[in-house]
């Protein structure tokens, strides 16, 4: 077979990467669409009452919304190419400025959540996989059922009630106002810039006000990651280099760590990717049940105040960075595993 | 008759050991939320918004007691009566947000896989991006919309939030049936219709649509267990159903955060574990069905084989 006919490397990640313009052009579409034709008037929804009609009129007019919807269509998807994500109408802010002052917060609550995720959800669904149906199966399973069918704010509310007062927890925001007004932004991230500042008692504070919403984001995602690498353990083990290994009277345990472990854990990459749509919309839960002040909060905010400016650009920037992330996660999976490639 | 039995008992003949007992468990908490969605009149002992009986007006965050099993919340509302309610509301929004589904996706999916051309290629496109979309952004979304654009009162909440839901759903049944179209309008028995002179319409209803329904209620159960959660969340976020309109658990737990710090555990506690239960319920089955669907799964009981002797061979 030649090098084309099973497919190169760097000519995939073309491939996949001119791939994603039309699927972020549908997806803005979609969201244009939607956003714009449901209601009837955005302007007046976010500000009605506040302004009298000429002023709304006006603001109308300033926002381009009394143009043919082909042109507003044009210019939203022009504006987005040029990393312009629009303004907000009840307080006149960039989305983009929005992102930049909020983002770092759901930024390190993920991440954070993330690795308390497969720290705890890798080894259990290991353990369960290769001792399948055995005690330590059954109950680590009910576990990720569990895990997954607990609503986020309903994990937090047992946090805040029982856990939060005798571990001495704050339940509510990133930090407290006095670290947040003591430590100097350089980030805009306030995990990385309190390390920056390298007081130890405002990286104790800031520390513990994470504990509690990564661990309640992380257990949700944790029982995706146990049924996943449990599944794949079951399906590997059953394969026929794992017969062959055994057959060839290597020991068990170096059959399972050596051949079915390894295999077994590269679809979890892929599900990583996958994972982060969940992640997103986990976050705004975590975020509105802990009081924490990133993007999703904030999202729920101009929810509230019907201001649809807002919450456009904050879906777009959301939808853009879904699709970017799927990209970088095929790549990975391609430089892994080379069956992806054909 | 006789054959939807025999596929209605098909998970319990194919599942053995552990895999029957969680699929049994899941069926008898579905069905007892069930049974409590349906007779939730009888089953509570107040209404959901009555916050007062035989003229006395309960009191406000009451420890559970004799007259109000669960407590009151900070509303006046009955806890217990509304964790009883809740079920209605769940229910109601979920059944709602499947027939929506199958009405919509179905057909679509038959026609885009039939015809194929252009129309398969742009509702696949669109169909696809709705996909990907992290789902519970785009329920906000539509629930925001939706809650906006249907006048306030009534039914409207649940209407709304249920067609939210069923938006990102939807694409999931539409991928599943288009494709089983794909390939089973290639088969002779299609051909063959076709040859006879058979319609379009005639072929898609009479021998496509019993091909490709077979695998909508997994698809249904798998489903209804994240619309719960969906709709627990919308509800968390104040989207949708209003406290007023019928009892949501999402909702309550919301009201009851705000105590949570001052030690009422409460008010959120059993419509919490209403959610934790019945998503679990759900999730049983749809992992039973699952099992006894997907052969690499599968682990069929070895059914002991007892040779006995021939009469003649002595």
């Amino acid at each position: 077979m030649t090098r084309s006919a099973s497919g190169s490397l760097p000519r995939y990640i073309l491939q996949r990467t001119l791939l994603v313009i039309p699927m972020i052009w549908v997806i803005l579409t979609l969201v244009f669409f939607v956003l714009r034709v449901a209601p009837g008037d955005p302007v007046s929804a976010a500000l009605g009452g506040k302004l009298d009609d000429e002023a709304l009129d006006q603001r109308r007019a300033a926002l381009g919304f009394d143009r043919p919807l082909i042109e507003q269509y044009w210019d939203y998807l022009s504006s987005v190419a040029r990393l312009d994500f629009g303004t907000t109408f009840s307080d006149n802010q960039s989305v983009l400025h929005v992102v930049r002052d909020n983002g770092g917060a759901t930024l390190s609550l993920t991440i954070v959540a993330f690795i308390i995720a497969l720290m705890v959800g890798v080894p259990l669904g290991l353990v369960a996989g290769r001792y399948r149906d055995s005690l330590p199966d059954v109950l680590i399973r009910l576990f990720g059922i569990l895990s997954y069918a607990a609503p986020i704010f309903f994990v937090g509310f047992l946090l805040q009630a029982y856990l939060a007062k005798p571990l001495g927890l704050p339940t509510s925001g990133m930090a407290t106002p006095q670290t947040i007004f003591n430590v100097e932004e350089h980030t805009h991230i306030l995990l990385i810039d309190v390390f920056l500042n390298g007081n130890s008692i405002y990286i104790e504070d800031v520390l513990k006000h994470l504990i509690l919403p990564a661990t309640t984001l992380g257990l949700l995602i944790c029982g995706v990651f146990i049924r996943l690498v449990r599944v794949n353990i079951l399906q590997t083990m059953q394969s026929d280099y794992v017969e062959a290994a055994e057959a060839r009277g290597l020991a068990r345990r170096k059959v399972t760590w050596r051949h079915a472990f390894r295999n077994a854990l590269v679809p979890v990459i892929t599900v990583i990717g996958l994972q982060f749509a969940l992640l997103l919309g986990g976050a705004v839960l975590t975020e509105s049940t802990f009081n924490w002040p990133g993007l999703g909060q904030k999202l729920v905010d101009y929810i509230n105040d019907r201001d649809y400016g807002a919450v456009q650009g904050i879906i777009t920037i959301f939808a853009v960075a879904v699709v970017l992330i799927s990209l970088l996660v095929d790549i990975v999976n391609a430089l892994i595993d080379p069956r992806v490639r054909y | 008759m006789r054959k939807v039995f025999k596929a209605l008992a098909k998970p319990f003949t194919e599942t053995a050991g552990l895999a029957r007992w969680m699929l049994v468990i899941g069926i008898v908490i579905t069905a007892v939320f069930v049974i409590c969605a349906i007779f939730a009149p009888l089953l509570a002992p107040y209404g959901f918004d009555q916050t007062s009986a035989d003229g006395v007006q309960f009191v406000k965050r009451e420890a559970p007691s004799g007259d109000h099993v669960f407590g009151t919340d900070r509303l006046l509302f009955d806890v217990l009566s509304r964790t009883i309610w809740g079920a209605r509301t769940a229910i109601e929004v979920v059944v709602l947000s499947i027939v929506i589904c199958v009405f919509v996706g179905v057909p679509m999916g038959l026609i885009s896989g039939y015809y194929g051309g252009w129309l398969d290629r742009i509702l696949l496109l669109i169909m696809d991006a709705l996909f990907a979309f992290p789902s519970f952004l785009l329920a906000i979304v539509f629930a925001f919309l939706l809650t906006n654009k249907l006048p306030s009162g009534g039914f409207s909440g649940v209407l709304a939030v249920s067609l939210s839901l069923s938006v990102i759903y939807v694409p999931q049944y539409y991928r599943v049936v288009r494709n089983t179209t794909v390939s089973a309008k290639e088969a002779t028995y299609v051909e063959a219709a076709r040859a006879i002179g058979a319609s379009d319409f005639v072929i898609m209803r009479r021998y496509l649509f019993g091909n490709v329904v077979q695998s909508v209620p997994v698809i249904g159960t798998l489903n209804a267990a994240d619309a719960i959660l969906t709709l627990a969340g919308l509800g968390f976020l104040g989207l949708g159903i209003q406290s007023t309109e019928a009892a949501e658990w999402g909702h309550d737990l919301n009201r009851a955060l705000a105590d949570a710090g001052s030690g009422i555990w409460w008010t959120g506690l059993y419509p919490g574990l209403a959610i934790v239960l019945l998503v679990t319920g759900l999730t049983l089955v749809g992992e039973g069905l699952n099992e006894t669907i997907n052969p690499t799964l599968r682990r069929r009981r070895l059914l002991p084989v007892v040779m006995t002797p021939r009469e003649g061979d002595r």
